[in-house]
C-alpha cells in the first residue's frame, strides 16, 4: 500500500486534535452561556448516531455479504421506536428530566423505590453487556489499521492499548470535569455530532464511488446485486422477527442510547426533529451497503474478510484517499461508541455502586464531612479507566476473532433484559420491585447460559460436550436447547427463553406482592408523568435544619449552585438570606437536584441520613389513590392558595419583626451613642481637672496628658464614624471610582488589619483573585479591612485563621471571608449589620458600627454583604459587579 | 355577517382539540403500522421468496414513508404543544 | 480611719481617674472591672461604700444592684450608680434598684469625691 502506517497515524492524531478542540470550544462556550448550536436538535440527532458503531460501520456491509437483507433489521428496529417517540421516548424524556435521572440504572432504580439493589443490578447487567461491546470496537480500529499495514508494521495488540488509553484520556477529560448538576456534557456531545457527520459522509463517499465510479450507475447496481451470491432473499423469519425487536430494544436500553438521549437532552421538542432525522440519517447509512457488499463479493479475492470490504473495496481502486476517509468513519464510530459508553457506564458505577458502599462505609458521618464531589468525581475516573481495562482485556482474551456482528447481538440481548422493568415501570403502576429485580435476574442467568457464555467461543468456558448434553447430561438443561426446545437459532432461542420468562416472571411476581409506600409513589409519578409533573410530596415535615442541609449540598452540588438554589427557595418563600423554611416541597426540590449528580437512590440516603427516614405519610397515598382529576384539581387550588397565604403571613411576620426590631434598635442606638460619647470624656473631664491642680510630678503628668490625649482620638474615631455612616445612609457620597486588581485591594486590606500584630492566619487564592473590578479601591478596602479585622477580633479558634475565597458568579464576583472560629448563632444573623449590635454581652473596644458601613458601602458600590451560613465559622460574602469587559474593549475600539 | 365570534370560538376550539387528539392517536400508531410492514414479507416466503433487490426496494421505500409521516406528524404535533401552552396562538391553523 | 470603697468599671482610665481622686481623699480603693463577678468581689472585700457603673461587661449594673439589695450582709451598703447613658429611665430604673446615689458621666471630680464623703459620712452616723 501507499498510504504508509505513519501518514495514517498522523491523520489519527490531527483527526483525534481536531476533536480535543472542538470539546474544548464546546465546552467553553456551554460554560460561558452561549449554548447556541449546542442544543440545536440537529446535534442532538447527530448524537443519537453513536448507535452506529463500529459494528455497523464495517459490520454491516459484513453481515449484507454474508446474510443479505437481514442486516437492515438493526436500523429498522430503532427507526419504529423512534417515529413512535410520542408513545414512549417522550415519557422516558420527561421523566428523565423531571428526575434527574443519570442511567439507565438510576432510572430503574427510582422508578422501584430508589432501589440500591436493583441499581446494582442493572449496573452489573450493563457492565456485563458492554465490555465485549468496547472490546468489538478496539479490534475494529486495530483490524482497519492492519488494512493498511499489511498486518507488518503496527504490532496490533500495542495498538488496542494506545486507542484504549486515548479514549480513557479524552473521557475523562471531557466527561469528568465537571460533576454537573444535570450531567450535560456539551463537549462530548459536540464532539460526537462531529463524528457522526464524518462517518456518514465517509460511508456515503464509498458508496457513491460504487454506484457510480464502479458498478455504472443504479441499473448497473440491481444487475449487480441479481448476479451476487445474495441475490435470493434467503429470510428466516424467526430471526427477522427476533433482531427488530432486539434492535428496537436495545436503542432504549443500552447504557450508551440512554445517555444521549434522555440524559444529555437538554429540549423536549428535539426528540420531534430526531423522530424524523435520525431515521433519515439511519436510512443513508444502510442505503449503500448492499451495492457496497456485491461490488465487494465481485471485486475482491475470494476469501477476504467482508467484514473489511468498506476499507478493501476503495483500495483495490487505488482510491487511498477514500480509504483514508473510510478509515476515520470507523475510527470516529468506534471512539465515539467507546466514550459515551465509558460515560455512560462509569456514571451508573459510581452513583449505583460506590456511592451506597461510601455511604455504608461513614455512615451517619457521610452526609456532615469529607467531599461528597471528589468522592464521586474519583469514582467516575476510575471507573472509565476500570471500563476500558475491561473492554482491553476482553478483547485480548478473546483474541479479537469472530465475526463481528456475532458480539454485538450479544450484547443487545442482555442489555434488553431491562426492557421488561422499563416498559412496565413507565405505563404500570402495578410493578413492583420484587417483580423486577426478580425477572431481571431470571432474564439475565438465561442470557449468560444459554448464549454469553456458549458464545464466548465454545471450549472456553463450556465444552463441546457440555453443549451437546448439558450439565450432567440433563438433555433439558442444554444451552442451546432449553426445556427441549431444539433446532432453533441459538439467538432466537435465548431470546425467547430470556426475555420471555423475565416479563413472565416480572408481571407474575408483581401481581402477587405489595409495593412498598415509596414504590406506590414513584410509581404514580412515573407512569402519570404528564398530569402529576407540578404537585407532589414525598416526605413528612421533618426537624432537619436548614443549615445542615446546606452544609450537605454544597459538598454534592458545588457551594455555588447549593447556595444559589437556597437563596431561590428562601426568596420563593418570602424569606431573605440562604436558610428557607425546611418543607416537604423544598425537601423533594433538594433531593431530586442532587439525584442529578449522585443517582436517586443515594440522595435519598443520604437526605435520609439528616431529614429523617423520608417515610411517606398517609397524605402522600391518598395522593396517590386519589384517582379523580377535578378533586385533584381543586386540591392544588387550594394548596396553592394557602400556599400564597402561608407565604404573605411569613412575610408579614418577618417584616414585622424586623420593625420591632428596629424601634427597639433606634432606643438602643440613641443610648448607645450617649455611652460611646460620655465614656471617653468622662476620662477627659476627670484628668484634665486633675491636671489643673498643682503639685503633681512631670511623669505622672506626662501620662495623665496621653490618656486626655487617647480618649480624644477615641471621640474623634467615633464621630468619624458617625458621619460616615450618616453620609453613605444619605446616599450623598462621592464614589473615586477606577479599574483596581481585587487581588490588590485584599493585599492592602490584609496589610491594614493586621498591622497591629493580630495573630489570624490568612489563607488565600491569589490566582483567583486576578480579576479587574470597577470601583472605589479605597471603599472597598475599607470594607475588605473591617472584616478581617472582626475576624482577628472575634474568631475564638485556638489558631484563628481566615479564609478567602473569590468565585464568579453571574455578572459579578463573590468573595467569601471564612474563619474557623465558632461562628454567629442563626437568631442573631439578621441584626448584625444593624448599627452597634456587638455580639454578646462583651465589650470590645470599637463602636459596633463597622459592619453597618460595611453594608452601606457595598451597597453603594452596587453589591452586596452578607451572612453566608453553613461554613463551618463566620462567613462573609462580599458581592460585587465585576467591570465589563466587553463595554471596556468596544470604547476602545470605537 | 360575520358569525358571532363568542359562539364559534368554543366550537372552533373543541374541533382543534379533536383533530390534536385524533393526531396523537396517528402518532401512538404510526411504529406499529411500521412493524407491520416491516414483518410483512415473512409472508412472502410462504410461497418461494423473492429476490434481494425488489426486497430492498419494498424495505426502503416503507423507510422513507415512514419518515415522512413521522416529519410531518411531529411538526404539528410540536406546534400545537407550543400553541397550546401560549395564551394565545395566532398562527395556530396552518 | 480608711473607709474601704469598692469601684466596679470597666473603663481602665476611668477606674484609675476615680482611684486617683479617691485615694487623695484618704479611701482605700479596690477595683473590679467584670460584672458577672462582682458579687463575689463585694463578698471578699467587704466594703463600706461601692460605686458601680451600670454597664458592665458579663452583667448589667442594675441586676448586680439588685441583687446585693436582696441579700442580707450587703442590703445595708451605699451605693453609688454611674451611668454613661444618662436618660431619665436609667435614673429610674437605679432608684428602683435600690440605688443610694446616682451619677452620670461625665461627672466633676468634686462631686464624686463630695459624694462619697457623703455616702461614707452618712453610714458613720
Amino acid at each position: 500500500m501507499t498510504l504508509s502506517f505513519n501518514l495514517l497515524l498522523a491523520a489519527c492524531l490531527a483527526y483525534s486534535a481536531l476533536l480535543f478542540i472542538v470539546a474544548f470550544a464546546a465546552e467553553k462556550r456551554a460554560r460561558a452561556g452561549r449554548l447556541g448550536i449546542l442544543r440545536s436538535p440537529l446535534v442532538y440527532t447527530l448524537s443519537l448516531s453513536i448507535y452506529c458503531t463500529a459494528w455497523t460501520f464495517y459490520g454491516a456491509v459484513g453481515y449484507a455479504a454474508r446474510s443479505g437483507l437481514e442486516f437492515v433489521t438493526i436500523y429498522l428496529g430503532p427507526t419504529l421506536v423512534i417515529v413512535g417517540w410520542w408513545a414512549m421516548l417522550r415519557k422516558l424524556v420527561r421523566i428523565g428530566r423531571a428526575q434527574r435521572i443519570t442511567s439507565i440504572a438510576d432510572l430503574i432504580s427510582s422508578r422501584y423505590g430508589k432501589s440500591t439493589a436493583l441499581g446494582v443490578l442493572v449496573t452489573l447487567l450493563a457492565v456485563i453487556g458492554t465490555t465485549p461491546y468496547i472490546a468489538l470496537q478496539l479490534q475494529s480500529v486495530t483490524l482497519s489499521f492492519s488494512v493498511f499495514t499489511d498486518g507488518g508494521v503496527g504490532d496490533e495488540t500495542s495498538t488496542g492499548l494506545w486507542v484504549a488509553a486515548g479514549l480513557a484520556l479524552f473521557t475523562i477529560l471531557f466527561g469528568t470535569r465537571n460533576l454537573d448538576v444535570n450531567e450535560h456534557h456539551h463537549g462530548i456531545v459536540t464532539a460526537i455530532a462531529v463524528e457522526a457527520v464524518v462517518k456518514l459522509v465517509a460511508i456515503l463517499a464509498v458508496g457513491a464511488f460504487v454506484v457510480w465510479g464502479v458498478a455504472g450507475g443504479p441499473t448497473a447496481v440491481f444487475a449487480l446485486i441479481d448476479a451476487s451470491p445474495i441475490a435470493q432473499w434467503q429470510m428466516q423469519q424467526g430471526r427477522w422477527v427476533t433482531l427488530l425487536l432486539l434492535a428496537a430494544t436495545a436503542f432504549v436500553c443500552l447504557p450508551r442510547m440512554f445517555q444521549v438521549m434522555v440524559v444529555e437532552n437538554t429540549d423536549e421538542t428535539h426528540l420531534a426533529t430526531a423522530a424524523w432525522a435520525f431515521p433519515l440519517y439511519l436510512l443513508a447509512m444502510s442505503l449503500f451497503v448492499v451495492p457496497i457488499a456485491v461490488v465487494g463479493l465481485a471485486v475482491l479475492p475470494a476469501g477476504s474478510n467482508p467484514d473489511l470490504f468498506v476499507l478493501n473495496v476503495p483500495l483495490a481502486f487505488d482510491k487511498e484517499w477514500l480509504a483514508m476517509l473510510v478509515f476515520l468513519g470507523g475510527f470516529s464510530s468506534a471512539t465515539s461508541m467507546v466514550i459515551v459508553a465509558a460515560i455512560a457506564l462509569s456514571t451508573m458505577v459510581s452513583n449505583n455502586i460506590v456511592m451506597p458502599i461510601w455511604l455504608n462505609a461513614r455512615r451517619g458521618d457521610a452526609t456532615l464531612s469529607g467531599d461528597v464531589r471528589n468522592v464521586v468525581l474519583r469514582a467516575r475516573r476510575l471507573s472509565i479507566a476500570g471500563v476500558l481495562a475491561l473492554g482491553y482485556l476482553y478483547y485480548r482474551l478473546s483474541g479479537g476473532g469472530g465475526a463481528l456482528a456475532a458480539i454485538g447481538l450479544i450484547a443487545f440481548l442482555g442489555v434488553a433484559q431491562v426492557m421488561p422493568a422499563l416498559v412496565g415501570g413507565l405505563f404500570w403502576r402495578g410493578a413492583t420491585r420484587n417483580g423486577a429485580a426478580a425477572g431481571l435476574i431470571v432474564g439475565f442467568v438465561i442470557w449468560i447460559y444459554a448464549l454469553f457464555l456458549p458464545g464466548i467461543g465454545t471450549g472456553t468456558v463450556m465444552s463441546a460436550q457440555f453443549l451437546a448434553d448439558g450439565p450432567f447430561d440433563i438433555g433439558w438443561l442444554r444451552p442451546r436447547a432449553l426445556f427441549g426446545i431444539d433446532g432453533l437459532d441459538p439467538l432466537v432461542h435465548a431470546t425467547l427463553w430470556s426475555l420471555g420468562l423475565n416479563a413472565s416472571v416480572f408481571v407474575v411476581v408483581s401481581l402477587l406482592g405489595f409495593p412498598g409506600p415509596l414504590e406506590r409513589l414513584q410509581g404514580s409519578e412515573f407512569v402519570n408523568v404528564f398530569r402529576f409533573s407540578t404537585a407532589h410530596k414525598g416526605r413528612s415535615p421533618t426537624t432537619a435544619e436548614a443549615e445542615d442541609l446546606l452544609m450537605m449540598a454544597q459538598r454534592i452540588l458545588g457551594a455555588r449552585e447549593a447556595q444559589a438554589l437556597f437563596q431561590a427557595t428562601a426568596a420563593r418563600q418570602g424569606k431573605d438570606g440562604y436558610l428557607p423554611d425546611v418543607t416537604s416541597d423544598f425537601l423533594e426540590r433538594l433531593e431530586r437536584e442532587m439525584a442529578g449528580s449522585v443517582g436517586a437512590a443515594t440522595a435519598h440516603a443520604m437526605l435520609g441520613q439528616i431529614a429523617g427516614s423520608g417515610a411517606v405519610s398517609v397524605a402522600d397515598l391518598m395522593r396517590v389513590a386519589d384517582e379523580s382529576a377535578q378533586m385533584m384539581e381543586h386540591s392544588i387550588q387550594l394548596e396553592a392558595k394557602s400556599e400564597e397565604l402561608g407565604r404573605t403571613a411569613r412575610q408579614l411576620r418577618e417584616a414585622n419583626e424586623k420593625l420591632t426590631a428596629i424601634s427597639i434598635q433606634k432606643d438602643a442606638f440613641l443610648s448607645q451613642i450617649s455611652h460611646e460619647l460620655r465614656t471617653p470624656m468622662t476620662s477627659i473631664r476627670a484628668f484634665s481637672e486633675i491636671l489643673r491642680e498643682a503639685g503633681m510630678d512631670r511623669e505622672t503628668r506626662d501620662r495623665y496628658a496621653g490618656i486626655i490625649h487617647d480618649e480624644a482620638l477615641r471621640l474623634t474615631r467615633l464621630l468619624d464614624d458617625l458621619l460616615d455612616l450618616s453620609v453613605l445612609e444619605n446616599g450623598q457620597i462621592n464614589l473615586h471610582e477606577t479599574d483596581v486588581e481585587l487581588t490588590d485591594v485584599i493585599d492592602r486590606a490584609c496589610t491594614a488589619a493586621l498591622s497591629d500584630g493580630a495573630r489570624l492566619t490568612i489563607r488565600r487564592v491569589v490566582a483567583d483573585e486576578r480579576l479587574m473590578l470597577h470601583t472605589d479601591a479605597d471603599r472597598l478596602t475599607q470594607v475588605f479591612i473591617n472584616i478581617i479585622a472582626n475576624a482577628a477580633k472575634y474568631c475564638d479558634a485556638p489558631s484563628p485563621e481566615l479564609r478567602i475565597t473569590v468565585s464568579a458568579c453571574g455578572d459579578g464576583i463573590n468573595v467569601d471571608f471564612i474563619d474557623n472560629g465558632g461562628g454567629i448563632p442563626m437568631a442573631q444573623h439578621a441584626v448584625i449589620f444593624e448599627k452597634f449590635s456587638r455580639l454578646g454581652q462583651t465589650r470590645i473596644a470599637g463602636a459596633g458600627l463597622g459592619l453597618a458601613i460595611c453594608r452601606e458601602i457595598v451597597a453603594r458600590l452596587g453589591g452586596q454583604i452578607s451572612y453566608l451560613p453553613g461554613q463551618g465559622g463566620a462567613a462573609f460574602r462580599v458581592n460585587l459587579p465585576q467591570a465589563r469587559f466587553g463595554a471596556h474593549a468596544v470604547a476602545s475600539v470605537a | 355577517m360575520p358569525p358571532d365570534p363568542p359562539r364559534d370560538a368554543p366550537l372552533f376550539l373543541a374541533r382543534a382539540t379533536y383533530r390534536r387528539r385524533r393526531l396523537m392517536d396517528a402518532a401512538r400508531l404510526l411504529p406499529v403500522v411500521g412493524a407491520v410492514l416491516f414483518l410483512l414479507p415473512m409472508l412472502w416466503f410462504v410461497s418461494g421468496g423473492t429476490r434481494t433487490a425488489v426486497g430492498g426496494l419494498y424495505l426502503f421505500a416503507i423507510w422513507t414513508g415512514l419518515i415522512v409521516i413521522a416529519a410531518i406528524l411531529s411538526r404539528v404535533l410540536v406546534r400545537g404543544e407550543a400553541g397550546g401552552r401560549g395564551r394565545d396562538g395566532p398562527d395556530a391553523a396552518p | 480611719m480608711g473607709k474601704r470603697v469598692l469601684l466596679i468599671e470597666d473603663e481602665p482610665n476611668i477606674v484609675e481617674a476615680v482611684r486617683y481622686l479617691l485615694t487623695r481623699e484618704g479611701w482605700a480603693v479596690d477595683t473590679h472591672s467584670n460584672g458577672a463577678t462582682a458579687l463575689d468581689a463585694v463578698a471578699r472585700r467587704r466594703p463600706d461604700v461601692i460605686v458601680l457603673d451600670a454597664m458592665l461587661p458579663g452583667r448589667s449594673g442594675f441586676d448586680i444592684l439588685r441583687d446585693l439589695r436582696t441579700a442580707p450582709d450587703t442590703s445595708a451598703i451605699p451605693v453609688l450608680m454611674l451611668t454613661a447613658r444618662g436618660q431619665r429611665r436609667d435614673r429610674e430604673m437605679a432608684e428602683a434598684a435600690g440605688a443610694s446615689r446616682f451619677m452620670t458621666k461625665p461627672f466633676s471630680n468634686s462631686d464624686i469625691v463630695d459624694c462619697l464623703r457623703e455616702l461614707g459620712g452618712h453610714d458613720a452616723a
